[in-house]
């Protein structure tokens, strides 16, 4: 019981069930005490897992799972001090939400007495005390995720453990149980790390999102950072908002270099301090959905764009405060652009005209190429 | 087994045909058709106990065959105090004694299998198989190879030893099957959830495993109790000496011509459905306390 930090850090971790594929595969991470932090991904990237090798349900195959500068590789969850919210909750069927909540203190031999105004004292929290007595199967989906939040948090964690915690509710409670999480982590003031495979979940809750790809971690970061800045193709696709462009580069002159495109005069790009980029090379660029301005052939362009690309407009969805523009200006990738409200219905598009797509020279950003070795974090 | 099933029907049926009642009047020809067979059905099920159970009510005239003679009780106390229809006393001890027995070795095993066949592991398919293997084994054929083996080792064949096992050959595999779909809807996440706050895994069978699976434990209690009771071809040639309850009955109906063998019918039925309502009634009673608030 010597760990009263939840800060985190993962060394060189590494998973393998059948001997051969890495289900996780060196993942290397410091997690701050106090943090929310998000792991994202799609299904069988090695995000649960790694979730189940910190609260001790696997065992790593190789590396170090740090806890409060200890090493809790083969400690019991209890020894660890984390807690695990699984992702169907796991309710106990046959006990009342009290007992559910006062499960641990029971198996620690504290007296009956003693645990029950335990649990009480946790069920106000959570605000179920008129449902204390009540079975799981009584309980709708939201108040079922409070017991157990509420049967997780009694145990005093450092780390608390959420498995996909609001895919199994409907929309409108998923944000509002969002928002019951991100206040107990700050009541709690400990550490929660949270799985989930829906982006806005992740950026909304998270101080540190991850984002995972086939047992690696792809970016690690602040959510505006992983949003805004995506290190690369991977992460700009799965978090979404983002146009992806590839090309030669044709030109490098100083400041920015220029993609070749096969239906225009190419892409200025301006150079970062750090990236070496050479005529020749195969570059993947992002621009942000929202930083495409549509023109109509023959009008002049918005200040500051110095390019602009033909495309015809293949789709429109209504998004309420913006419209969701979809156009087949790259081949074979998807082009969106979303434009204000008020500003597309100032001059309608309909599916099928052709338009300019283009944008701020400073808002088009080079991604880290594919080839490049995957940074360390 | 088929009064198990027909008062199980009684139990539940009531609420749902409430739910789905149709309008009363206008019902298809079909329903009559239906419900005469049935009334048929249950006729069939039940016309030839109940014939029996009329028959011990008769008085000191009484015969074996309708009509019936008079109205008493005298059949049953003949049952009780004759030494002349047999060891019935003795018989039926050791029945209850030998029916207890197989019930609590049935509910350890099968719920110790039940646990262990939650995992795959080397030669399970093999052990599975051997153990229905010895459910379509002819009973009189497994008794008379048990009572030989006893024989060729030199041991007595008893109601405790070689019955006991035979029984079990019998009971083991329709209680672990019983503990088989019981289990099937066991989440494992309650045994992670557990282990994560801090239960050992013997708490983890008291406190979660066992109190969940209760009402599936008590149906193969009731199985293993049940089937022993009633076991007649296994323990033929493995009880030895000394008969249970089936056996005595058996040869009573090859020695005895009077109504004293229909009330051991009706005893032996009003003991099979206490038994039943016993276990029914702690499955109900289980689920009740879950629906109060009860420290479990």
């Amino acid at each position: 019981m010597a760990i009263e930090r939840g800060d985190i850090e993962l060394a060189g971790v590494c998973k393998s069930f059948d001997g051969v594929t890495n289900v996780v595969d060196g993942v290397n991470l410091k997690i701050a005490d106090g943090a929310y932090c998000c792991f994202i991904g799609p299904s069988g990237c090695g995000k649960t897992t790694i979730l189940r090798m910190i609260a001790g349900h696997e065992d790593p195959s190789a590396g170090e799972i740090v806890i409060g500068g200890q090493n809790v590789v083969g400690l019991a969850p209890v020894q660890r001090r984390t807690a695990m919210m699984f992702q169907s909750y796991a309710l106990f069927p046959h006990l009342t939400v009290r007992d559910n909540i006062a499960f641990a203190l029971r198996v620690r031999g504290m007296s009956r007495g003693d645990r029950l105004r335990a649990a009480d004292a946790m069920i106000e929290k959570v605000r179920l005390t008129s449902f204390a007595d009540r079975l799981p199967a009584q309980l709708s989906g939201g108040q079922q995720q409070r017991v157990a939040l509420a049967r997780a948090a009694i145990t005093e964690p450092r780390v608390l453990l959420l498995d996909e915690p609001l895919s199994a509710l409907d929309e409108q409670l998923r944000v509002q149980m969002r928002q019951e999480l991100r206040r107990m982590q700050r009541e709690l003031g400990i550490t929660f790390i949270h799985v989930t495979h829906t982006q806005l979940e992740a950026i909304a809750l998270a101080d540190l999102v991850v984002v995972m790809e086939h047992g690696k971690i792809k970016q690690a970061g602040a959510a505006r950072d992983v949003y805004a800045h995506p290190h690369d193709r991977y992460v700009a696709e799965f978090m979404g908002g983002q146009n992806v462009l590839s090309g030669r580069v044709e030109k490098v002159n100083g400041a920015s270099f220029t993609l070749a495109q096969a239906a225009s005069d190419g892409i200025e790009v301006p150079l970062q301090a750090r990236a070496k980029v050479s005529i020749g090379d195969q570059v993947d660029i992002a621009v942000r959905r929202d930083d495409i301005a549509l023109v109509r052939p023959g009008q002049a362009l918005p200040e500051g764009c110095a390019t602009s690309l033909p495309s015809r407009v293949l789709a429109i969805e209504y998004q309420g405060y913006f419209v969701k523009v979809m156009l087949d200006t790259v081949p074979d990738d998807e082009f969106v652009a979303y434009v204000p409200e008020r500003t597309f219905f100032a001059d309608p598009l309909t599916v099928g005209d052709v338009v300019m797509a283009t944008w701020a020279t400073c808002s088009a950003r080079p991604l880290a190429q594919r080839s490049v070795a995957q940074r360390e974090f | 087994m088929s009064a198990v099933t027909a008062d199980m029907r009684d139990t539940i049926a009531p609420p749902s045909t409430k739910a789905i009642a149709p309008s009363k009047g206008n019902r298809p020809w079909t329903f009559y058709a239906l419900a005469t067979l049935f009334a048929l059905y249950v006729l069939a099920l039940y016309g030839p106990m109940i014939c029996i159970y009329i028959l011990s009510f008769q008085d000191i005239r009484g015969g074996l065959v309708f009509p019936m003679k008079g109205q008493s009780l005298h059949w049953f106390v003949d049952l009780f105090t004759q030494v002349r229809t047999g060891d019935v006393k003795g018989s039926f001890d050791r029945s209850i004694k030998l029916a207890v027995i197989v019930t609590i070795i049935t509910v350890v095993i099968s719920f110790l299998a039940g646990l262990g066949f939650r995992k795959r592991f080397w030669g399970d398919g093999v052990v599975f198989y051997m153990m229905i293997g010895s459910l379509v084994a002819p009973g009189l054929v497994l008794g008379l190879g048990t009572g030989l083996l006893f024989q060729a080792l030199g041991l007595n064949a008893s109601w405790y030893t070689s019955a006991l096992g035979a029984q079990l050959s019998w009971t083991l595999p329709f209680g672990v099957l019983v503990m088989f779909a019981v289990m099937s809807r066991y989440n494992r996440a309650w045994d992670e959830a557990a282990y994560d706050l801090g239960a050992s895994r013997w708490q983890t069978i008291w406190l979660v495993i066992v109190p969940v699976l209760a009402p599936g434990i008590v149906a193969v209690a009731l199985f293993g109790f049940t089937l022993s009771y009633d076991e007649f071809a296994r323990s033929l040639q493995t009880a030895g000496s000394l008969n249970t309850l089936p056996l005595e009955i058996w040869s009573m109906t090859l020695n005895v011509t009077s109504p004293s063998l229909y009330a051991l019918g009706t005893v032996t039925t009003i003991i099979s459905f206490i038994v039943i309502g016993a276990s029914l009634g702690s499955i109900v009673l289980i689920q009740k306390r879950r629906g109060r608030a009860a420290e479990g």
